[in-house]
């Protein structure tokens, strides 16, 4: 039970960041992007802030034997650069793009019930069942 | 005010990490709840549960955080959500995972996932732009 707690509770905090940063607002992070026209680098200050706290916070907390509430650290592994990873950010960059959406302010901000973001979170959750099916499709043969 | 959500953004990472182990990264917390692996669910529909209360904080008491302008060409935001979906599973990651995790604990992958996902936000938009959908 303490475990979902910390999950929403840090989920909680996190949704209000994104808010209070105005990464919910697609015209700000579109503005963002935009370095050919009204370019507003403001939210680049979300990423320095978040990144300057875990940077230091990560190096502290995996010092620990063990998370307080688990047995071990689950942080991912893998190190190679491989095309998938290049080639789904493409794809995953184009769409933030041409939305001015990314998935976690696309899940707070479907709450203000306005038809682009739930078309949008609509869709994001259908591109994670095609990348599924495609991913079966491909690798379900020797499993 | 882009400082102060991203201090929260890391703290709230931060306190993931100590609790549970684990990496915030939202499009790979969706994936574990649209596609549930047994045992590894709970905390995930627990995070989601999270992102939609902050949502209805904000529109308590901060609706101008979510006054989403909707210009009605809905082809738009279905093409962006399929790209998104798609674009995040096969990349293993999105803003939170690469962008803020990765690049913390300095993953090649996740640097390198953060600069082309940007680069090519950036292009996308110039690309709008030059085709006269953005004013």
């Amino acid at each position: 039970m303490s475990l979902i707690f910390a999950a929403f509770i840090s989920a909680l905090l996190f949704g209000i960041g994104l808010g209070v940063a105005g990464m919910t607002l697609p015209t700000k992070v579109i503005g963002f992007l935009d370095v050919s026209g009204n370019w507003d680098p403001s939210l680049a200050f979300v990423m320095i802030g978040a990144i300057a706290v875990h940077s230091v916070s990560y190096r502290l907390i995996t010092k620990r034997a063990s998370p307080i509430l688990t047995t071990r650290f689950q942080i991912p592994t893998k190190r190679q650069i491989d095309p998938k990873l290049i080639l789904g950010s493409v794809l995953f960059g184009a769409g933030w793009g041409l939305g001015g959406f990314c998935p976690g302010p696309a899940i707070v901000a479907a709450v203000s019930g306005g038809p682009s973001v739930l078309v949008f979170l609509g869709s994001m959750i259908a591109g994670v069942y095609l990348h599924q099916f495609v991913h079966k499709l491909l690798y379900s043969k020797g499993g | 005010m882009p400082l102060v959500g991203g201090v929260f953004i890391g703290v709230s990472a931060s306190l993931l990490l100590l609790l549970k182990g684990r990496i915030f990264g939202v499009s790979g917390i969706l994936a574990g709840v649209l596609i549930p692996k047994a045992g590894d669910t709970a905390w995930r529909a627990a995070s989601l549960v999270g992102l939609v209360t902050a949502g209805v904080l904000l529109q308590m008491f901060h609706p101008a955080s979510l006054a989403v302008a909707s210009d009605g060409t809905y082809w738009r935001y279905i093409a962006a959500g399929l790209l998104v979906g798609f674009g995040t599973q096969l990349g293993s990651g999105c803003t939170s995972g690469h962008g803020v995790c990765g690049i913390s604990r300095l993953s090649l992958r996740s640097i390198l996932a953060t600069l082309t996902f940007i680069a090519a936000g950036m292009i996308m938009v110039a690309s709008l732009r030059a085709l006269g959908v953005l004013s």
